[in-house]
Order: structure tokens, then C-alpha cells, then sequence
């Protein structure tokens, strides 16, 4: 989720008249050397108690119910975009390419999501073109982003090692605001893959991707490129040859969904670790649960269980409501909307403006353990500078 | 060098999979389906995962944390994040118990 972004917005940020130095962020900074020295790296992650007979009905992969989204979600790519060709120039058309925007822009996350950790599916090949076709509508490197989110779930929002940060100290508003469209962060992943393409590997990417999957982080980033590329030339065809507006259908299809139609993933993703604590070793803090609407839990593939998933990560988006079930007296009360989930989101982000450190720790019900504290208490600060 | 008994045949699901530990060392073992019983290494090669909390599917054993995916049977390494192999050890049943040979 936008740490290039991040980075950038960052620098500017204002922190109350004082001066403030953004924490490191990087993994190969003084962050990621804390972590390791500090034992977080190698800690063992609090998970709740589920009997193994439960947990292996829970774990079980069948190729049903993602053969039938995925029919679905395909079907829903073809009337769309040809309902707002057929319908060009008319307020149909319109409604249609807003809701191709969401349905290609929105939906490739979580089908990237579930289909990277192989749950998806039980049958491996399918698991893999879903993932691909996935990657590219949201414009990921599915090399780099397959490793990226192995190391995400190994060391979630563990300063210095996770790669997939969303909500970077300081917080800005402003680029969370902007990534609700997609424009920076499209030019930012098509700068990524643009370099790949070009042989070149950020220090970061380095890190977390073997040398030995270098050849596909290239190949994989040509693809996309070279499929760009076409698009480009396609609607400059149809430029030339007189076609008007119509020549930006192309673009419409694809690339621009990411742009106009990413709110949702957006709206959906910010909520996962948003106002929580990082530097942790249990995902009831770092992570946030929130009940939703059947028609963005289907877009969003049940991962608004998200504590859930953390904790067990293996266990298919289709029995996310059935493992949920299992652990809820163990785990802090979901929030009830998306609605209130901002609301909380939102107090505890301008909260952590003020008060560098802080993090939102829900109230466990009775019948839950206690948090696993111990260690991240013992770890020295590693919280923003703010020179008072 | 030795055979260890490890536990009861009946112990063990079929398409299932144990921890068993010795001294500092830690193995996975499994009941396969095909009826036969084979060993490996306790810990994922990624990331030091205990696989006994993994998935067994046929002659597969996936790590619960990232996905990893090995062949129970030989200890090969099929799908990313997982590149090593596993070690392996042989097994054998004899009135009812499992037994692996550990060198």
C-alpha cells in the first residue's frame, strides 16, 4: 500500500510547528538492524487456540466457490466494458465504466491477495493465472509483491522489515486523501516496473526478493510493460484515425481502472492496520477486524477478518466467517462498520500526530488471553524524533 | 544411530501430520494416503515454521505460515517461499508402532 507515496508526502509533513524526523522506514536502515537486535524478528506470534481437527476443516481448499467468483467477476468485466462501449456518450455509459473501474481496479486485490497465499483455489494452476491476471490490473510486479507479502506476514508492521506498511509515522492525510484515486500511485508502480523492466532492483526490493527470482522480477515487468505499451498504441490508432474520445476505450480497459476505480481496495486496505501499534507480536494489536455489507465482502474476499487472517493465514477467504466464529471471544470487538472503523481509524491517526508512540490498543473481552506484551514493552523506543 | 518409537499407528490421521520431538531436534510425521508413514525435518526451510501445523493435502505438507509447499515423500521443495528441501528419514511400522531411523 503506497510506501513510495509515503516516503514522498512524508518529508513535507509538518509535525505542530516543530521540527520532525520521519522514522526509517526502509529495510535496510537503522529500523531494520533495531528489529533484529531487539528479538522481534525472531519472536513467536501470539495465535488463538483452535483444536487441530477444527483447524484442518478450516484449512481444507476447494476449487468451488473461487471458480464461481471468478465466473462472476469475469462476466461482470465483459457486460461492463460493453455496456460503456455500446452506450458511449451517454450517462449509461458512464455508470458503467464506474462500475468496470471498481469491478477491474478494486476487485484484482483481493483476488491477487487470496490467490498469492495459494487459498484461493485448491487447484495450483488456477491459484497462479488468477494471480497474474490479478498483479497486472493492479499494477504489482507478481514476482516482487509475492515475496513482499511473505515478508509482511512474517514481520507484520514490524519497523525495518515489513515492506508493505500502509500508515507511515508521521501520517499524511493528504496522500492517504489522494490514494483514494489512484494517480500517484500508478505513476509510482509504473516507475517500478518500468525499472525492473530496465534490470534495476531497489535496495528494499533487494532485501526481500532471493537473487535467484531476479530473472522473473525482469521478465514479469516486461510483460506488463510491453502490454502497456500496446494499449498505448492502440488508442494512439484510434486517435489517428479519427476516432475522438473514443480513443482513451483502451485506457479505460486497461490501466486506468487502477486510477479511477481503486477506492475500494483502498477504502477496504487502509482499515487493516490503521491507528494500531507497530513493533508487535500479536496481531489483536496491529490488526483490525470490521464487520461489512455482503457486496463489499465479496469484493474484498472476506479479508475484512483481517485479525483472522494474520493470525491464521492459510485458511481459504471462504471460511473466514467460520474461523472468525472459532476465535471471536479471543480477539478484541470487531467494528461494527466501515463507517465506525474510520471513525476509530481517525481519532487514533490525529491522536498519533500529537503523540508520537501511541497506538490504539482495544479492550479484550474476559473470555480472551491477555496480549502478548512482554517482549515489545522491553524494546527500547523507536518512535518518531521530535525535536520540542 | 537408531530407530525411535515415535507413537501408535492409530495415533496419527490418515492425510495428517505430528510433531514429535528428540532432544533438540524436531520432525514432522505423517500418515500419507496411501496408508504409509514418512518423516521429514520439523521446521520449514523458509522461515523455521513447525509444519505439524501445516496442511497436509495428498503427498503434500503446506508450511501455515507463507504457503511453502513440500513433497512429503522425497522432502523436495515445489513452490515459493520455499526453496530448500527438507531433510527426510525413513520409517517403519512394526505391532502397531511407528518407528523412524535417525542417524
Amino acid at each position: 500500500m503506497g510506501k513510495n507515496l509515503d516516503d514522498k508526502m512524508n518529508d513535507n509533513v509538518k509535525f505542530d510547528g516543530n521540527n520532525l524526523t520521519p522514522k526509517d522506514y526502509s529495510l535496510t536502515g537503522t529500523s531494520a538492524a533495531c528489529a533484529v537486535t531487539t528479538g522481534l524478528t525472531a519472536a513467536e506470534w501470539y495465535h488463538s487456540d483452535v483444536p487441530r481437527k477444527t483447524m484442518k476443516a478450516l484449512m481444507k481448499r476447494r476449487d468451488g466457490p473461487a471458480i464461481r467468483d471468478t465466473i462472476i467477476w469475469i462476466t461482470l468485466h465483459l457486460i461492463f466494458a460493453l455496456g460503456g462501449i455500446y452506450f458511449w456518450g451517454t450517462w449509461i455509459a458512464l455508470m458503467c465504466w464506474l462500475a468496470y473501474g471498481v469491478i477491474a481496479g478494486s476487485v484484482c486485490d483481493s483476488r491477487w491477495h487470496e490467490c498469492g497465499h495459494g487459498t484461493a483455489f485448491r487447484t495450483r494452476w488456477m491459484n497462479d493465472v488468477v494471480y497474474h491476471f490479478a498483479s497486472f490490473q493492479i499494477m504489482r510486479n507478481p514476482v516482487n509483491w509475492r515475496w513482499s507479502h511473505v515478508r509482511h506476514h512474517t514481520h507484520t508492521i514490524i519497523v525495518g522489515r515489513d515492506p508493505e506498511i500502509g500508515w507511515m509515522h508521521p501520517v499524511s492525510l493528504m496522500a492517504k486523501a489522494l490514494s483514494f484515486v489512484g494517480i500517484i500511485d500508478s505513476y509510482q508502480s509504473l516507475k517500478i516496473l518500468a525499472k525492473n523492466a530496465s534490470g534495476f532492483l531497489s535496495s528494499d526490493e533487494i532485501d526481500y526478493i532471493p537473487k535467484s527470482q531476479y530473472p522473473k522480477v525482469i521478465f514479469w515487468a516486461r510483460v506488463h510493460m510491453a502490454i502497456y505499451a500496446i494499449t498505448a498504441a492502440v488508442a494512439f490508432g484510434m486517435l489517428i484515425a479519427g476516432m475522438g474520445w473514443q480513443s482513451v476505450i483502451p485506457f479505460l480497459l486497461i490501466g486506468g481502472p487502477r486510477v479511477y476505480g481503486c477506492w475500494h481496495f483502498v477504502m477496504t486496505g487502509l482499515l487493516q492496520h490503521g491507528g494500531l501499534a507497530e513493533d508487535v507480536i500479536d496481531h489483536r494489536l496491529n490488526s483490525r477486524t470490521v464487520y461489512m455489507n455482503a457486496i463489499s465482502r465479496w469484493l474484498y474476499w472476506n479479508m475484512n477478518y483481517h485479525v483472522e487472517h494474520h493470525m491464521f493465514p492459510m485458511v481459504p477467504y471462504h471460511s473466514m466467517l467460520r474461523l472468525h466464529e472459532v476465535i471471536k471471544d479471543d480477539l478484541p470487538r470487531p467494528n461494527r462498520s466501515i463507517w465506525e472503523a474510520y471513525l476509530e481509524v481517525y481519532k487514533a491517526v490525529m491522536r498519533q500526530k500529537n503523540e508520537p508512540g501511541y497506538f490504539l490498543e482495544k479492550e479484550l473481552p474476559q473470555s480472551a488471553q491477555p496480549y502478548k506484551e512482554n517482549l515489545h514493552q522491553a524494546i527500547p523506543s523507536n518512535d518518531v524524533n521530535v525535536n520540542m | 544411530m537408531a530407530w525411535h518409537d515415535v507413537c501408535s499407528t492409530k495415533k496419527i490421521d490418515e492425510e495428517d501430520v505430528i510433531r514429535w520431538d528428540i532432544g533438540e531436534r524436531t520432525f514432522a510425521v505423517y500418515h500419507g494416503i496411501d496408508g504409509n508413514f514418512y518423516c521429514t525435518d520439523g521446521l520449514c526451510t523458509h522461515e523455521q515454521v513447525h509444519l505439524c501445523d501445516g496442511l497436509v493435502m495428498d503427498f503434500e505438507i503446506e508450511c501455515p505460515k507463507h504457503n511453502g509447499l513440500f513433497d512429503y515423500r522425497t522432502g523436495r521443495a515445489l513452490r515459493a517461499p520455499v526453496c530448500e528441501h527438507l531433510g527426510i528419514y525413513q520409517t517403519k511400522v512394526e505391532e502397531g508402532r511407528v518407528l523412524i531411523f535417525i542417524e
